[in-house]
């Protein structure tokens, strides 16, 4: 499944990062602590989190995941758009919580 | 190859840079994807450490055929129990750290466990010092 594909399945914003809607995904990772996330997502994951910050996208580029959900509609900083922008990895956004968007995507992807 | 990277104290934008930079370079060098990955991984824990904790310090890299090495010294309050500071869930970060999601107590126990060698040394008062090697061919 794309990122596109995703997001039109679950109703998710594309807030940046357009240009890499096109990105297969290969599983998801659930997590707000960074180095969490450093040790534990793969190559093509979605990243479901509440951070917002810039380092956001430093994680998502140096580990290459698919893209980036944001929960609760939660909108990301402006250099955080600018650096989903330049890499191509999508910011989107839910307005649903943590635990429910992630209970979906897990159902999407296993089944 | 020789390449040398400055870091701020508190400069959360730029952290990641040099990790950045190191990833282009092994690509480039047709290096192991997976061996990058542990690498960037390791550079970016010890990047964040510099910004988290000291008041600025210098990223030296020595890449050849065989192996990178990552010299990581900077100027800080250094690390009073070395030991401590490697447990995996300890960290001295500050409340503005933690909401950013870094201070879990995770990074340099990240750092060990994604480096073939890992060496640290630390004075009180004048700061810390790392050498993270990784071999390219294993």
């Amino acid at each position: 499944m794309t990122v596109a594909e995703l997001a039109t399945k679950l109703n998710l914003k594309v807030l940046s990062g357009s240009n890499g809607l096109d990105r297969e995904i290969s599983g998801a990772y659930t997590s707000d602590l960074l180095s969490d996330v450093m040790g534990g997502i793969n190559e093509g994951m979605l990243w479901i989190t509440l951070q917002t910050h810039v380092n956001v996208m430093a994680i998502a580029s140096l580990k290459e995941i698919a893209a980036v959900i944001l929960v609760k509609n939660l909108t990301p900083e402006a250099n955080t758009v600018e650096q989903s922008n330049n890499e191509g990895i999508p910011i989107l956004s839910t307005a649903e919580a943590t635990f429910d968007i992630s209970g979906k995507i897990y159902q999407l992807l296993n089944a | 190859m020789d390449l040398e990277f400055n870091v701020q104290g508190g400069d959360f934008v730029r952290a990641g840079n040099a990790s950045s930079q190191i990833k282009k370079v092994l690509k480039q060098l047709n290096a192991d994807s997976a061996i990058i990955k542990r690498v960037v991984v390791a550079l970016y824990e010890a990047e964040v450490n510099i910004a988290a904790h000291a008041y600025d310090g210098v990223i030296r890299a020595n890449i050849d055929t065989e192996r990178i090495r990552l010299l990581l010294d900077d100027n800080g309050p250094g690390i009073p129990d070395i030991e401590r500071a490697m447990t995996p869930g300890y960290s001295t970060a500050s409340s503005a750290v933690r909401e950013m999601g870094f201070g879990a107590g995770m990074g340099l126990p990240n750092i060990r466990a994604n480096a073939d060698e890992f060496v640290i040394t630390s004075e009180v008062g004048k700061g810390t010092h790392l050498e993270i090697t990784v071999y390219l061919n294993q």
